[in-house]
């Protein structure tokens, strides 16, 4: 058992909150959520309640990851998830270096894989990576011996999401299994929808995903998960499901979830209206009093108030928005830890 | 290449199969003058002529060299993926002595000086003869034609736009009425570009699954019918190039039955491969073992399986080997799609379509025909009789000779007739193989330039031995022994 030592040095040593840690994770990479396990979700839920108390004292500096060097490389946009990282890691006291797209030699013409081996070269202990595409992360850890922490691929997964969420949830709720879930808005492009069926159902919860038709996976609408044959890639957890009927969805749900509409949906063709969206499928109060009483609203953010969500609801009692990117930073923290410096 | 004349070969002792002649018996066959020039049983055979070698051919299969109906040889404009003469090798290593090559290169093959060129490059370099296709539209951009009479002239076997379909149906039609003015077969890549547009796999779970844009078997279905409906139209020959889901099978066979001008190939990917490839290299693969590598760890998004048209569903695989052998599918092709390092070493969605295929063709349709699915004499017509009749090289027996006339007007005069059967007379192009022979593919020793193979790691049981073309042996594995 090695002691989680984030205390030395810098602050007094409370043993009523200290945690062990008697597991290690399994990869020394965090690509997707669908192979974690149930303890390994556990070790990263009560690794962040740690990081968490780290983050309400007056000093928040402990010098865990000192010596460390963490790259934070985005191919997109991002501000909440690169500067949630950043303090994670600077907290630990790991070296950060930013890299967005528009900066580096990516604009020069270098390849992703050249970007990956040069900045793994350079001695790099992990690289947190965000891009447009599904399945760069896979590929980036092919190419190096960092570790990759994906902070988002394409449409297909958003790990340290789907973990501060399922983290979120238990906080609030105090328990994930045998809750209702429902994820409402365009599951179709949705790594955050992606990630969190695997992190919810494999905690025991029940996930309903809901949309309007042109933004759900059609496949996953008919797929008989009783029917995959023993042995297959299991591509939908066995209890998720896809409803398209937004009441039946909402129905005794102890948690709704909002996705953000991109405009850019309407554009190509798969809505016709954002009004026609906004009057069927926006998460209102009316709506949401399907939901069981003290449900709780949660939306990964940036959120577009009066199109997805009502802002009477997302600024309502029941919304746990800010709370979810405090826990970021909490998990990113966890994340970091277990992968750079945890374990025995 | 140069067919100068070789010294007289007999291949002896192997089990001759032919589904040409309707042949399947231990044989010798003598050759001379490039030409089969004698075939019968070891006992009867007349003395070997001087300077005769013998290739031993015992316990092996000699059937007539696979035909490649559908290969990207890359030159022009392409030579760092593969060249005519790299190619060319691989096709001979493979067992294919003919291979047709598909029109997009750089410049497109849309006119005769192209169609020449690549002429000129066989001639001076290529082990195995190459029957170029010509282009449907200019630069395959889908909006005129191509010089189609000038390419006629040059000696092209077939018009396409492969790699691209012709998404314009007025243009389709107008190909068609030019193909059946000339006879000319023309090759669809059925692809609705509007469903398919930035997609990178086959669209189902699995692509739900990792978040990467599918594409749905009805992108290659609706082109299927329009094309049939097309070809009803218009009277051309339509051959349908890799056809991959259930539904394609089922709407060529409805048009077959219907007596329209139709037919149709697989490759070998789509005959033994299912879309979980992508997951890695233990995944999805049918009746096929994959040794584990002790080198680096296995990951999903394996850009080894980005193909076009994509690998699909089980469903689909079975349905594409009933098809075969219920005679809906005439031909197996490769579609070899050679690409460089690079084209392939990036994000799933960046990755270039396409699979290195010639050199483990045989090696991966023979789980087939181990696996009790697919009779070896089926394997055999579809990689040689029934490419060599679309090319008008032959006509089947005399009992189907109506039909078979029916179905070609057209021969390039590049096509020499009687490829594709062993018959005294015909060209001496033939492979020898091992049936059971177990390797595991290396793409480190593929000889063509293209070593993007979603079967590394694989042991594939069935191995060519040698290649003769024209009467000269033009690949020979080591064990192979002669006299």
């Amino acid at each position: 058992m090695a002691e989680l030592d984030l205390y030395t040095n810098t602050v007094d040593v409370s043993t009523d909150i200290s945690t062990t840690i008697d597991k290690a994770l399994r990869s020394k990479h965090l690509l997707d959520v669908d192979e974690l396990t149930t303890e390994e979700l556990e070790l990263f839920f009560s690794t962040a309640d740690a990081m968490k108390e780290v983050l309400s004292r007056e000093v928040k500096k402990v010098p865990t990851l000192r010596g460390r060097t963490v790259v934070t490389l985005f191919y997109e946009a991002s501000t909440r998830t690169r500067v949630s990282f950043e303090i994670a890691a600077k907290v630990l006291s790991a070296d950060t270096i930013n890299i967005a797209s528009n900066t580096s030699s990516v604009v020069k013409g270098e390849s992703f894989v050249d970007t990956i081996r040069t900045i793994s070269a350079m001695g790099v202990d992990c690289i947190v990576l965000r891009h447009s595409m599904a399945g760069a992360p896979y590929l980036a850890a092919q190419h190096t011996e960092a570790s990759i922490i994906n902070a988002g691929d394409g449409w297909h997964a958003h790990p340290t999401q789907a973990l501060l969420d399922a983290y979120t949830i238990r906080e609030k709720l105090g328990r994930l299994d045998g809750i209702k879930v429902a994820i409402v808005g365009d599951i179709l492009h949705s790594r955050v929808a992606r990630s969190n069926v695997w992190a919810l159902s494999t905690m025991g919860a029940k996930v309903v995903l809901c949309g309007p038709p042109t933004l759900l996976p059609g496949a996953w609408r008919d797929y008989k998960k009783d029917i995959a044959d023993e042995g297959d890639t299991l591509v939908l957890p066995r209890d998720v499901e896809v409803e398209e009927d937004l009441e039946r969805a909402l129905e005794d749900a102890d948690v709704v979830m909002a996705l953000r509409l991109q405009k850019e949906r309407q554009e190509s063709g798969l809505l016709p209206s954002l009004r026609d969206y906004i009057r069927y499928y926006q998460i209102t109060p009316e709506r949401l009093a399907k939901a069981k009483p003290f449900a709780i609203v949660m939306h990964p953010g940036p959120v577009n108030e009066g199109v997805e969500i009502s802002p009477l609801v997302a600024r309502s009692s029941e919304s746990v928005i800010e709370e979810q990117v405090r826990n970021g930073t909490s998990i990113r923290m966890a994340v970091l830890y277990l992968l750079l410096g945890g374990g025995p | 290449m140069a067919y100068a004349p070789t010294a007289p070969l007999i291949v002896s002792g192997g089990r001759v199969i032919d589904p040409g002649a309707g042949l399947d018996t231990l044989a010798d066959i003598l050759i001379e003058d490039g030409k089969v020039a004698w075939i019968g049983s070891s006992g009867a055979r007349p003395p070997a002529p001087e300077n005769c070698r013998i290739l031993d051919a015992r316990g092996l299969v000699v059937s007539p060299g696979f035909i490649d109906l559908h290969c990207h040889l890359r030159e022009p404009g392409f030579e760092h993926k593969e060249t005519v003469a790299t190619g060319t090798l691989a096709a001979a290593k493979g067992g294919f002595t003919s291979v047709c090559a598909m029109p997009n290169t750089d410049p497109v093959m849309d006119n005769g000086e192209v169609v020449d060129y690549v002429l000129k490059k066989t001639r001076e370099g290529a082990k195995v003869r190459v029957f170029p296709i010509g282009s449907i539209s200019k630069k395959e951009q889908g909006k005129e034609l191509s010089e189609i009479g000038e390419l006629i002239d040059a000696g092209v076997v077939a018009l396409s736009d492969d790699g691209m379909p012709v998404a314009d149906s007025s243009l389709m039609r107008h190909a068609m009425e030019y193909g059946a003015h000339y006879g000319l077969m023309l090759i669809e890549h059925c692809e609705d570009p509007s469903l398919s547009h930035g997609a990178s796999m086959n669209e189902g779970v699995l692509s739900a699954r990792l978040g990467i844009k599918g594409m749905p078997a009805a992108a290659e279905e609706a082109i299927v019918a329009r094309d049939i409906a097309l070809a009803e139209l218009t009277g051309a020959r339509l051959h349908i190039a890799h056809v991959s889901t259930a539904g394609s099978v089922e709407l060529i066979r409805a048009a077959k039955a219907k007596g329209i001008r139709v037919t149709a190939e697989v490759t070998p990917h789509h005959l033994t491969l299912t879309e979980d490839r992508v997951l890695g290299p233990r995944h999805g693969l049918i009746g096929i073992n994959y040794q584990e590598s002790k080198s680096g760890m296995a990951f999903s998004y394996d850009t080894t399986a980005k193909v076009n048209p994509p690998l699909r569903t089980k469903k689909d695989v079975e349905a594409l080997v009933a098809a075969l052998n219920d005679g809906v599918i005439d031909v197996i092709a490769t579609d070899h799609a050679p690409h460089s390092i690079e084209d392939k070493q990036c994000e799933f969605e960046l990755a270039a379509f396409g699979i290195s295929g010639l050199e483990t063709a045989l090696g991966s349709l023979m789980t087939l025909v181990h696996s009790g699915k697919l009779p070896l004499a089926i394997l055999i017509e579809k990689l040689t009789l029934g490419p060599a009749m679309l090319l008008g090289a032959v006509t089947k027996g005399a009992e189907d000779r109506a039909v078979a006339k029916s179905q070609v007007q057209y021969s390039s005069p590049l096509v020499p007739k009687a490829i594709g059967t062993l018959q005294i007379g015909s060209p001496a192009d033939l492979v020898v193989f091992d049936p059971d022979r177990e390797w595991t593919v290396d793409p480190g020793e593929f000889v063509s330039k293209g070593k993007n193979t979603p079967l590394a790691g694989c042991v594939l049981k069935g191995q060519v031995i040698a290649t003769v073309v024209a009467g000269e042996v033009v690949y020979q594995d080591n064990s192979m022994t002669t006299e």
